[in-house]
């Protein structure tokens, strides 16, 4: 089970990585271009809540599962 | 340790405020629809709708704040002090709610307002269930703690069904007009009574066991925040506790109590007394299984039952509002075309004597004893040239066997949330030290509940709108893909890193 949670720690900062891309490049930018209220709403919600909280802590989590923080002998 | 008359007495005043302090919060929700219509400008419903939405979300974005900044003073000058401040918050807030005058009365100054008084409700949120969860879990023995934070864990339920019973009533004390009109603030008045009750009783409280014995023993944490989220070793807990479980049970709470009605009442158009009766009769049934849950935790652990509910919700919720849907779908029911009625009225438009608003009222009554209203609002100009509105709103009346399905697959997907819900106040109380637990919790939970959680509707709200406009053939489906996929992840990591047991309590 370590090195399960080891290595998928590269899994969750890939998907931090991909969440920030399509967060802010597909559904995040685009929205503000469409003159929508209804898509200005969503890109702001998506753009300065969401992403932010999502990518930044996959990114930390990963890290730490990465360097073996979460193995059974350290928690 | 207390004895059980005294622990129940603990409950009955904890609760009771945890409970008013939900009532408060949802009652907002719960009027979305209406509210929409008051306080911001009108002419596209969607962009309204979708602005309540948004302001009920901040809400739900500011509960983290919030637990950081009464979850540092609860660990540095007692959990009681802290939620006595945040029942007077919340209660004073929810009040001026009901007070503040419409859009058409004092312009932006009224979006404006319900915005600062609802970051105010969230701030106030975010303080106090982690101070609940903490004081009940303090004084509870080891053995039975699930059991009885359970308690704590039902008010936020049983907050949502006593707002949609208040609401119930008064629509039908008022009548539909005058509850649109002016009825809907009674509700957020109702609460400054029971919010002044509830200070009373919790004032006579006594400082919870745990923290009296470490502030004692001068334990106490000069500096709670950086003690969580400063110190590596537990930071790594909070992220864990977040990605792990709080994630998923925020969605699949805010699914099962929050996108079910507005999926009934926006997407499914099924009257308001129908749905909130639906949400109503199945919140009241599955409210036991808070304690059901909760005291199994205590035998078998709260990492099983809170994954596997997680699991059933991704699997099932495809399926449970695929047939919820069918059920209200009137294109495939038979119509009894020869009592089909048309009412046709029409108005002046305010300031222009010379347009009027046609509005054209279709009912039509189906063998099952479904019935639709179909209404169409059109503007009718001065050269008797007809400008047609695209929105039309549908209005559905179930017939009984139709509404008790949808009952029961209400109540089914509310299973769900009593198995997420009922064990994870213990599980967050156990997975900090009691210096820093009220700060450590209550950060984790209110991302969880409060971000991923209470943007579920603006972001389903969304993806059901665009999918509509694309022509999406299951365009009321497409909703689900938020709660679905953050669902999963959370279930694939709360299998790999929660441990079964990782108790830090020090009582």
């Amino acid at each position: 089970m370590n090195t399960l949670k080891k290595y998928s720690g590269i899994v969750w900062i890939v998907m931090g990585i991909a969440v920030g891309y399509f967060n802010i490049i597909i559904m995040g930018i685009p929205k503000f271009q469409t003159g929508k209220q209804d898509d200005l709403v969503f890109g702001i919600v998506n753009m300065f809540v969401l992403t932010p909280i999502v990518v930044g802590g996959l990114l930390i989590f990963g890290y730490y599962a990465l360097k073996g923080e979460y193995a059974d002998e350290k928690v | 340790m207390k004895s059980t008359n005294s622990i129940r007495s603990i409950i009955i005043a904890s609760s009771l405020g945890t409970l008013i302090e939900w009532y408060d919060f949802f009652i907002f929700g719960s009027l979305a629809v209406v509210i929409s219509t008051k306080f911001f400008p009108q002419g596209n419903q969607t962009v309204a709708f979708l602005s309540t939405l948004a302001t009920f979300a901040a809400g739900f974005v500011v509960r983290p704040f919030g637990a950081l900044f009464f979850g540092r003073l609860g660990d540095l000058i007692g959990r009681k002090y802290t939620f006595m401040v945040t029942l007077l918050l919340m209660g004073g807030s929810t009040f001026l709610i009901g007070c503040v005058p419409n859009y058409a009365t004092i312009g932006y100054w009224a979006p404006l307002l319900v915005l600062i008084l609802r970051l105010l409700q969230g701030l106030a949120l975010g303080g106090e269930y982690g101070g609940a969860a903490t004081y009940v879990a303090e004084y509870s023995p080891s053995s039975e703690r699930g059991f009885w934070t359970s308690w704590i864990q039902i008010t936020g339920a049983a907050g949502l069904f006593i707002s949609l019973i208040v609401i119930l009533i008064t629509r039908n004390i008022l009548g539909t007009t005058s509850f649109e009109d002016w009825g809907w603030r009674i509700p957020f008045w109702i609460s400054i009574i029971m919010v002044i009750i509830s200070f009373f009783i919790r004032r006579n409280m006594e400082e919870s066991p745990v923290y009296s014995k470490i502030k004692a023993e001068g334990k106490v944490s000069k500096n709670p925040l950086k003690e969580s989220f400063g110190n590596r070793y537990n930071f790594k807990f909070v992220l864990v506790a977040l990605f792990g479980v709080t994630m998923g049970q925020g969605v699949v709470c805010y699914t099962g109590q929050f996108y079910a009605l507005s999926f009934i009442g926006k997407v499914c158009g099924v009257v308001n007394q129908q749905t909130d009766s639906i949400m109503a009769i199945a919140l009241l049934a599955t409210t036991p299984f808070y304690i059901v849950f909760g005291g199994l935790s205590d035998k078998i652990g709260r990492k099983q039952i809170m994954m596997f509910g997680i699991l059933l919700a991704i699997i099932a919720y495809r399926p449970i509002y695929s047939e919820i849907f069918s059920n209200t779908e009137c294109s495939k029911k038979i119509e009894i075309t020869e009592k089909r009625k048309t009412k046709i009225t029409s108005f002046p438009i305010e300031g222009s004597a010379s347009r009027l608003i046609q509005t054209t009222v279709t009912t039509s009554f189906y063998t099952d004893g479904t019935t639709m209203e179909l209404i169409k609002k059109d503007t009718l100009l001065s050269n008797g040239i007809v400008k047609e509105n695209k929105e039309i709103k549908k209005s559905i009346t179930l017939n009984n066997t139709s509404y008790w399905t949808i009952v029961l697959l209400v109540f089914i997907q509310l299973l769900f949330v009593t198995m997420v819900y009922g064990p994870i106040a213990v599980f967050l109380v156990e997975l900090f030290p009691a210096k820093i637990r009220y700060t450590s919790m209550s950060l984790p939970y209110h991302i969880g509940n409060g971000v991923f959680g209470g943007l579920l509707p603006t972001v389903a709200t969304y993806l059901v709108t665009t999918a509509k406009s694309e022509n999406n053939p299951e365009w009321y489906l497409n909703g689900l893909w938020y709660p679905i996929i953050i669902g999963a992840v959370c279930f694939v990591i709360g299998m790999i890193f929660l441990n079964k047991t990782n108790n830090k309590t020090e009582d």
